[in-house]
Order: C-alpha cells, then structure tokens, then sequence
C-alpha cells in the first residue's frame, strides 16, 4: 500500500491515511558500549576484591586507627579554616579588584598575580621559612623607633599558623576571581532596579546582588572546598601530621605502603562526598526561581528515575503495539 | 485603586517635577541638550520620540540613576542628587540620594524584578528596607499594591512563573507601595507579546484616574491619545514641541513631528 521512495522516507498517496502509531528508532550501539563498559567495570571490582596486594584486612585494622583518626582531624579543621578565611579574604580582594579605586585594583591584580602565579608547595616552604628572612616581627611606626610590640618570628608562626596561613592566602586568590566572576554575572539592572527603589549601595548589595551572585559563586566554591581537602596533603612537607602524613610515619615502619594509602583514599573520599553533599544543598537553596538548573534532591532523583521507568515500560508496550500492527 | 499617592502638602503648590537647561554627554556624545521642562501634580506626560532621541536618558536623570552632565532636576521641591551651596551644585552621597529615590516610582522596559524572590518579597522589599516598615505592614501594604494591579493571586510566584505583562504589573505594584511622588515609565510595554499590551496599559490608565503624577516614555500613540494630559515630542537631545494630544499628535506643528506620528501610526 505505501510504496518506499528513494529516500529514507515514505510516500502516502493523497485520500491515504497514514498509521498513527510510531515505532522508537532502536539504538543498538548504546547496547553494545554498556556492555563493554560493564565487562571492564566487572573487571576491575573482581581485582580489587581478590588482589593481596590491597591488603583488605589491614586496610579495615587501619581504618579507625586513633593517629588515621587524629591525622583527619587536623585535615578537616585545616580545610575548614583555610576555606572559610579563603572565602572572606576572597570577597574583601574581589571588592577590591572591581573597585573605582586604582590603587586598590592594581594591588589586588598583584596579589592575584603573585598567588596564582607561584605553586602553593613553594609558597608553604616559604613561609615555614620566613624567619630566615625576618628573624623578629614588629609591630610600630614605620621609619621610626616606636614600637608596640615584638616577637621572634619562629615563636610566632607555628606550624598549625604557618599552614593555614599558607593555605589561606593561595585560596584566597582564586576565590577572588570565583566571587569577582559571580558578581558579574548578575545583571546590572538588578542593582539599578533596586536603587531606583531608593535602597541604599549595601542594601543592594546584600539582598539583591549577593543572593543572586551565590548562585553562580557556590558550584565552583564547593569544587574549591573540595580541592582544599586534597590539597591540604601539602603540609605534610612542613610535618604537620595531617591525614596523608599520619599514614607515611605509619608505612614508613610497618612498610605496608598501598593498604594505608588506601586507608587514606577511602578517608578523603568519604569527606569529598559530604562536602558535595552540603554544596548541592547550598546550591538548591540559591537556584530559588530559576528553573531547571537545581540539582535534584533525593526525593526529586527517584520521581526522575520512576519518570524514566515509565517511559522505559511505555515504550515496551508501544513497540510490542507497533509489531503487532 | 485603594492606595493613596502624594501626601505631601508642603509642596502641593507648582510643579512636582522642574527639569531645568538639563544636559547629558555619554563620553563625547550629547545626548541631552538643555532640555527644560514642567509636571504638574496630577499630570499624566507622555514623551513621544525616536529611540536614540535622549528621552529614556531624560527619565532616568529625573531619578538620577543617570547623574546629569549639567543641569537642575527638582522633583517635589527637592534638587535631586545635589546640595546647592556658593552658587553651585554640590553632588550628594549615595546613601542621601537613595532617600530622594525613594520618592520616584520607576518602570522599566524589561520589569528587572528580582529573579530570586517571590512576588510578595519583591514588593516589600522595598518598604521593609528603605522605609523601615514592619513586615505585617508591608505585606498588608503589598496585597492591597498587588490587588490594584491585578496580581494579588500570584503573590507566592517566582517572576520566572509569570508572563511578561504579569511581571509587569508585578513591577508597577513594586513602585506603586513605595507611595512615590511621581511614577517614571520607560516604554513599559515595548518588551511584551502585543496581546499583553493592554494589560498593562490598563493598569497605567485606572492608576491615571488616581491622580498619579505620571512620565511615560512610549511608542503607544493610543495610550497618549486618551489617557495624557500633556505630550512632548522629543528629536536629537531636545525638546520639539509639547502640548495637549489633540496638538501634538493630531495636528502637529513641526514637521519632525508629523514625519515621527506617521510613521508610527
């Protein structure tokens, strides 16, 4: 009845009525590369598991271990005050870099340009090094002989100072440009919509531009947040017994490299799922009024993959129709 | 409409709006070339002009979001954005200027609601911010603004739910409960699908009939026609003819005038 053209197509005689029900296009390349994906992922699972060299059983007499445990505790609180002091400090250098004031937005280029520019493994030697450079810290009157008070740098910047320290000024300079990025994402109408309001410049600020700038500064701050985490590993060149410093003088005596190492892994890995957690959170709550560019909740990930299923099923009984006919 | 506008009674004599020998230079560009101009309380003006003719620009000087290049406005008495003193203009800071602000509802082509707030949060943002209101107040404040627009039903929306004409009428209700002096509109409805059109224009000519003092830049020859007091026409920075409808839009005097009317007609 319906005669097959020289294209792909099909032509229907006028006064013909076509069938109205539609057979989906089958996708046998998706198939096949599921398949081979589930292979190798098979693969590896059953070399994890049966693998000696991973050391299960030490992995889980290491796990709970009380220096692992103490060695986490610093990397958090390490990763939480140098993220936090980051972000602020990160907010003042942005109001400084898109400030009208030139001197105030040369500095802050320079910082950033010194921050970004030099690796954060030499910026941490350097400043555990600093008394080679200033033996005493002062604080007085420039040029003058006045001063308020001193002390011996060393006694000054202790190991936990000089870290956080270090951490907090690199960090610094890249959630500068993160937050910079975010406040010119809004519009600049908002601000105008809302000063023609008769709202003050820090009203606006706060309750108009901010709020709406988060949306775009939280994504990648939480990515931040989770570099710190890893990136925090670093002081372990200063001997602050950190995670990943704890598990060296551990392996360094028993020898068993990979299980504590793995130890280690698991540890950051648990942690960088929390901080995700809490980022889409964050995010969830800043996508208010937008549409479509929330993360979805659990509650919203399950009514999406019942959405899927049905659609699945659906398509079944549409194909099984379609054969049929 | 149930809200009430122009309280003040200091100043209910003259003009609520005196726009005088007002200049405007983007750069090396004039766009505004002494113009002077009047509004009287209760006057609806509409400013007819083609874009790039310095009109939007005036509006905007009249609530300084625009700072002139030279020039006085006075809105309600009150030399906006300066402190005269030794026979010259003195600029204000930004937190004294917000007050005048506040004292002039604008209108703007594209609504610039706040995308992350409700439609409720939006109107008492101001009043709650700015006039220091209670919040039971100002939500009272913002149902009855919200109920003479039309919008008191969508009160929990996000604008992004919305229509461009109901985000509109959002955005004259976010003026109209700051009780402003004058109500500035920059071609609000040049943005919106032609079927929203008269929503909003609706809404602009019940709050006319309240005796709103009202500046409306627009392309709406009919809106002018039945609803303004007075019509200026505007071309290259200043002002070219200014009268009553039947004057300037049905017998104009200036044949750049008749040129623009028909061409828009």
């Amino acid at each position: 009845m319906f005669a097959r053209t020289s294209t792909v197509g099909t032509r229907v005689p006028a006064g013909v009525t076509p069938p109205s029900q539609i057979v989906p296009l089958r996708h046998p390349g998706r198939t096949a590369s599921a398949i081979v994906v589930l292979l190798l992922a098979f693969g590896l699972g059953w070399s994890l598991l049966t693998n000696p060299g991973f050391g299960w059983p030490t992995v889980l007499h290491y796990l709970f271990n009380q220096k692992i445990l103490d060695g986490l505790k610093t990397t958090l609180i390490l990763t939480f005050s140098a993220e936090s002091l980051g972000i602020v400090f990160g907010v003042v250098l942005a109001a400084c870099r898109m400030s009208q004031n030139r001197v105030l937005s040369t500095v802050a280029g320079a910082y950033l340009w010194f921050f970004r520019g030099t690796p954060l493994l030499v910026q941490l030697v350097f400043w555990y090094n600093l008394s080679a450079l200033y033996p005493r810290i002062a604080l007085g009157i420039p040029f003058t002989h006045h001063v308020f008070w001193s002390a011996n740098t060393n006694d000054v910047l202790s190991l936990w100072l000089v870290a956080i320290l270090g951490l907090t000024l690199n960090e610094s300079a890249y959630m500068a440009e993160i937050v910079r990025g975010g406040l010119l994402s809004v519009p600049r109408h908002q601000a105008e919509a809302a000063s023609a309001l008769g709202m003050s410049r820090f009203g606006t600020f706060t309750r108009i531009v901010l709020p709406q700038a988060l949306r775009v500064i939280v994504p990648p701050t939480g990515n931040q947040a989770i570099g710190m985490l890893k990136s925090s590993a670093l002081v372990s060149v200063i001997a602050l017994a950190d995670l990943l410093y704890s598990a060296q003088l551990i392996y360094a005596m028993n020898f068993q490299t990979i299980p504590l190492l793995v130890v280690v892994s698991l540890w950051y890995l648990v942690w960088t799922t929390v901080l995700s957690s809490i980022q889409s959170r964050i995010e969830r709550h800043y996508g208010r009024g937008v549409h479509a560019s929330v993360a979805p909740t659990g509650v919203q990930w399950r009514k999406a993959m019942e959405g899927v299923r049905a659609g699945v099923a659906m398509r079944a009984t549409l194909r099984a129709g379609g054969e049929r006919a | 409409m149930t809200t009430t506008h122009g309280t003040s009674t200091a100043q209910d004599e003259g003009p609520v709006v005196r726009i005088i020998d007002l200049h405007k230079n983007f750069g090396s560009v004039e766009v505004l070339k002494g113009v002077n101009l009047e509004v009287q309380r209760g006057e609806v003006m509409v400013i007819l002009g083609r874009s790039g003719s310095g009109k939007s620009t005036m509006l905007r000087c009249i609530n300084h979001l625009e700072q002139p290049t030279a020039g006085t406005v006075i809105v309600d008495g009150e030399v906006m954005g300066h402190r005269i003193s030794g026979g010259r203009l003195h600029e204000l800071k930004p937190s004294a200027v917000a007050r005048q602000r506040a004292k002039t509802g604008m209108v703007f082509q594209s609504y610039h609601l706040f995308p992350h707030m409700t439609v409720m949060e939006n109107v008492i943002e101001a009043p709650r911010k700015v006039k220091g209101v209670a919040k039971d107040e100002a939500i009272r404040l913002a149902q009855a603004a919200l109920k003479d627009v039309g919008m008191a039903h969508k009160a929990d929306a996000y604008p992004s739910t919305l229509s461009g004409g109901q985000q509109q009428r959002v955005a004259i209700a976010r003026a109209l409960v700051m009780n402003p002096t004058v109500m500035l509109f920059d071609e609000p409805t040049s943005a919106l699908d032609p079927e929203l059109v008269g929503e909003v224009l609706d809404v602009m000519k019940r709050l006319a009939q309240t005796g709103m003092t009202m500046i409306v830049v627009t392309h709406e020859i009919g809106f002018a026609r039945s609803v303004a007091d007075e019509v200026v026409f505007m071309a290259e920075g200043t002002l070219v003819e200014q009268g009553p409808p039947s004057q300037v839009i049905d017998a104009p005097l200036h044949e750049a005038t008749r040129t623009f009317i028909k061409s828009i007609l």
